[in-house]
């Protein structure tokens, strides 16, 4: 705003009430917005990179359970075992095999960005490629590490 | 491995330059090879009776790589949630509390899984 060019402006009292409205008008304005992640379409890339960030604070808290079966573990047989019942409860065994997907999900995803940090990978069609393979990858990863699990059982 | 001019030039807004960068990376890598570890344990063990898994976990090849899965996973998840923090945290106080409140979630789960298998390492 050059304020100082216009006649009167280096009057105090005026050029404070100029100032006072102009603000005044500005947040009245309807000023536009960069677009937004809700205006897309989702792209595999896209959805990956935002799983990745959604596994990866998953992660975070479910690294809880993995202390917590620790400390059981180390606490004596009584409390491991009633921690060993509510983990292998219905609940607890879809939670771990939440656990599961997410960590292999981050996990692929992250190998991803590796090769994205080094350069390689950036092709349109080859990325989105990737993007669906990660996906594809995780669920069926996971699907082996419980089929596995209950296999050896 | 840093000049003086990067120094006192090169580090960025975050005034720590490109050490939160490559310890994630670095972490990541040696995470690809413990995960695989990790979920081989816990796959191996499940459904196993309380003497089994203290039997495994006092191996001390086997708590050795735990050790290092939490060492690794925790720091690197440390570095993770604290840039979640500052992508949507904008207003410095609460941004502030929330780092530290990371800083210490992260290493008290740490040292409470360390000790933990440290525990079934030597005592069983």
């Amino acid at each position: 705003m050059r304020l100082s060019a216009r006649p009167g402006a280096l009057n105090g009292v005026r050029h404070l009430e100029e100032i006072k409205q102009m603000s005044d008008v500005d947040s009245q304005v309807k000023r536009p917005l960069s677009p937004h992640l809700s205006i897309y379409k989702p792209v595999p890339t896209m959805v990956v990179s935002i799983l990745h960030r959604i596994t990866g604070a998953a992660l975070y808290f479910g690294v809880l359970l993995f202390a917590w079966w620790l400390i059981a573990a180390a606490s004596g047989e009584a409390y491991f075992n009633y921690v060993n019942a509510i983990m292998g409860s219905f609940i607890g065994r879809l939670v771990l095999f939440g656990f599961t997907w997410a960590l292999v999900q981050h996990m692929l995803g992250g190998i991803k960005h590796l090769f994205w940090d080094l350069g390689y990978g950036f092709d349109k069609k080859f990325s989105i490629r990737i993007a669906l393979l990660t996906l594809i990858g995780s669920v069926a990863i996971t699907g082996m590490i419980w089929l596995v699990a209950y296999a050896i059982r | 491995m840093r000049t003086p001019l990067s120094k006192v030039r090169g580090l960025g807004s975050a005034k720590d330059g490109t050490g939160h960068f490559w310890h994630q990376r670095l972490t990541s890598l040696a995470n690809i090879p413990l995960v695989v570890f990790f979920v081989w344990q816990l796959v191996s063990l499940n459904g196993e009776t309380y003497s089994a898994v203290i039997d495994r976990m006092s191996s001390p090849l086997v708590s050795a790589v735990m050790l290092l899965v939490v060492i690794s996973g925790i720091y690197h998840m440390k570095l993770g949630m604290q840039v979640i923090i500052e992508d949507y945290i904008h207003g410095e106080t609460s941004k502030l509390f929330l780092l530290i409140c990371n800083t210490f979630f992260s290493i008290a789960v740490g040292v409470i899984c360390a000790i933990a298998i440290l525990k079934l390492c030597f005592v069983g």
